[in-house]
């Protein structure tokens, strides 16, 4: 059997992934994996950089150089990096918490310098990996396991205030749009410039059952 | 800086220039900082001097920003430096629990001080070890003049490099604001230490296997070798751990990661004694204090009190075998500090009752002067 040409991109040793039944970062995961082989990525300049959160697990199982595991600080990171080398590719994977919660000042500041690297925010409206807690992108009125009477705050345009801090590309999609998405984060990938790709993303196991109230069949159907 | 043209001559220098010379002699070409009152003068010079030597400057968004930039920059190759004080260094505590896990070389530079006034403090001296959560050591290095702050810079990256570990250097508020004598010599003449670089096929490259010491090998960003860098403890490919799995592999992470320095802690320990053979009373001191404590050892003896003077560079790893030698061989230990007392307690511990160890604590933002430490001498040597 031939394997799929997309595993070169995969690390070994490192599956199974551990993203629920019906999450969105694994479709993430493979629209990237599409848009490294249609733009044929040497992947040895490629660093890739991954908070914390369920879509920061994401560098994890790619195979390149990267970082994971500090909780907000990606494009700090990335800066030290950039700077360093500026012949390397580096693409932050992050999440809305992990970006727009603890991580808003950095991303904000690197917009601003207009650094080169790609951000892809997978956008699930909701803390996933902590147990389903409000997140800054939570829709108002939503019932999460903080806000047990709907959430009261306003919600995060997180494209409006990439655009606002100086983000030479921005784009939004959901996890329905495969084709387009794909697109956008190869047009991310090689955009000079702070590249940012937003990817609307569903989160069954928390933002299904608490905001939703849904089963984990029809993931995707809120999206469209 | 054009009348520094040549940098290897005698000098008459700002402790915080000091360090900056300091690092450049030691190969560092990344900085990134946030500006803070007594350290900002490193921040402005390096903004200057960073870009004549090839390197790269950046003022960060705060704290956590230049950390995480600096350990960034030392994973895709580079020596790398931030400078801080005593309130920027508690944001740094997350990206040094980062560094010291992916074994990411760095330096970081404190420069302690009371709030308000900005005067000298100890009051940190526990800090710099105990910050951040997770198992792990740190090295850290007290300077006590304004040519310690330029050797100990260039000591700070040998460390970092040889041991692939954040190294903190403290120069406290009055090291960092004084001007005094310090004498470059030629960069050939200065020893450098640099990474260990990973060879071979990047198939069968193991990034965290124990190399020599303990250490492993490293790559850079970009060389090939596609490395995965994770917080989470993790094994010699870098994987992360599962304790479901690996019962042991925690228990084998942290003793690597702690072991290199702790194995290694007499090698790590600078310090300097006087006077200790035949004495009864030792003074322990570091930093700013010792140089009082000198002037008063030296009164003390012309006194005909059988005093020691016993100053530590490396505070952390604690330097035990120095310490306990001193606890056999005196009385009593007087330990003068800026802050309420607090490294005493690792002499006591140390001491376990050999000798008697009194604090002599003063956290006002000034120094003991060297009479309130010979009053000292002359009371418990009575």
């Amino acid at each position: 059997m031939k394997p799929h040409p997309n595993v070169k991109f995969l690390r070994k040793g490192v599956l199974p992934h551990k993203f629920c039944l019906g999450c969105g970062c694994g479709q993430v995961l493979n629209y990237l994996l599409y848009a490294m082989q249609e733009l044929n990525l040497d992947m040895n300049k490629v660093v890739l950089l991954g908070g914390v959160g369920c879509n920061s697990r994401i560098p994890v199982y790619l195979n390149a150089d990267a970082i994971h595991g500090t909780h907000g600080r990606t494009l700090a990171l990335a800066t030290g990096i950039r700077l360093t080398n500026p012949e390397l590719k580096v693409i932050v994977i992050t999440g809305d918490g992990d970006c727009f919660s603890i991580g808003t000042n950095h991303f904000v500041q690197a917009a601003r310098r207009n650094l080169d690297v790609t951000v892809i925010l997978i956008n699930n409206g909701i803390f996933g990996m902590t147990g389903g807690q409000a997140a800054p992108t939570t829709p108002i009125g939503s019932r999460t396991s903080t806000s047990p009477r709907g959430s009261v705050e306003n919600v995060f345009d997180m494209c409006k205030l990439a655009e606002a801090a100086g983000a030479t590309y921005v784009s939004r999609w959901t996890t329905a749009h495969n084709r387009s998405a794909i697109r956008s984060i190869k047009k991310g990938i090689e955009h000079k410039g702070f590249s940012f790709v937003e990817i609307v993303s569903q989160c069954p196991t928390y933002f299904g059952r608490y905001v939703l109230k849904i089963s984990t069949e029809k993931p995707l159907e809120h999206l469209l | 800086m054009k009348r520094f043209r040549k940098i290897s001559r005698t000098h008459f220098m700002l402790g915080n220039h000091a360090i900056v010379e300091g690092a450049i002699a030691a190969g560092c070409r990344y900085f990134a900082g946030y500006p803070i009152t007594p350290a900002s003068e490193i921040s402005e010079i390096m903004s200057r001097r960073m870009p004549e030597v090839g390197g790269r400057f950046i003022q960060m968004e705060d704290e956590m920003g230049s950390i995480f930039s600096v350990i960034g920059a030392s994973l895709a190759g580079a020596k790398a430096m931030t400078a801080t004080a005593s309130a920027g260094f508690n944001y740094m505590q997350e990206g040094i629990g980062l560094a010291v896990t992916i074994e990411a070389p760095c330096v970081i530079v404190d420069v302690p001080r009371t709030r308000q006034d900005i005067q000298p403090t100890e009051a940190d001296i526990m800090q710099m070890k105990w910050g951040a959560s997770g198992d792990y050591e740190i090295i850290c290095l007290v300077a006590s003049s304004v040519q310690e702050a330029f050797d100990l810079t260039i000591e700070a990256f040998n460390f970092a490099e040889q041991y692939r570990n954040p190294v903190v250097l403290i120069s406290e508020a009055n090291i960092s604001h004084m001007r005094g004598r310090v004498e470059i010599s030629e960069q050939n003449k200065i020893k450098l230490v640099n990474r260990k670089p990973a060879k071979g096929p990047p198939e069968e490259y193991l990034p965290f296997r124990a190399g020599e010491n303990g250490v492993p090998a490293m790559s850079r960003f970009g060389e090939g070798f596609r490395v995965l860098y994770t917080h989470n403890p993790h094994d010699e490919r870098g994987h992360i751990l599962d304790v479901e799995s690996d019962p042991n592999g925690y228990e084998k992470f942290y003793d690597r990661i702690c072991g290199k320095i702790t194995r290694d802690a007499d090698k790590i320990a600078r310090f300097e004694t006087r006077f200790l053979d035949d004495a009864d009373l030792a003074i322990v001191s570091y930093g700013t204090e010792s140089t009082s404590a000198l002037e008063s050892v030296i009164r003390a003896r012309s006194e005909g009190i059988k005093a020691a003077y016993v100053k530590l560079t490396t505070v952390w790893p604690v330097p035990e075998k120095l310490l306990k030698e001193v606890t056999e061989k005196v009385k009593k230990i007087i330990v003068p500090e800026m802050n309420m007392g607090k490294y005493v307690n690792e002499i006591r511990r140390i001491s376990c009752g050999e000798a008697h160890v009194v604090p002599l604590c003063k956290n006002n933002g000034k120094m003991h002067s060297p009479d309130e430490i010979l009053e000292r001498i002359r009371s418990e040597s009575r």
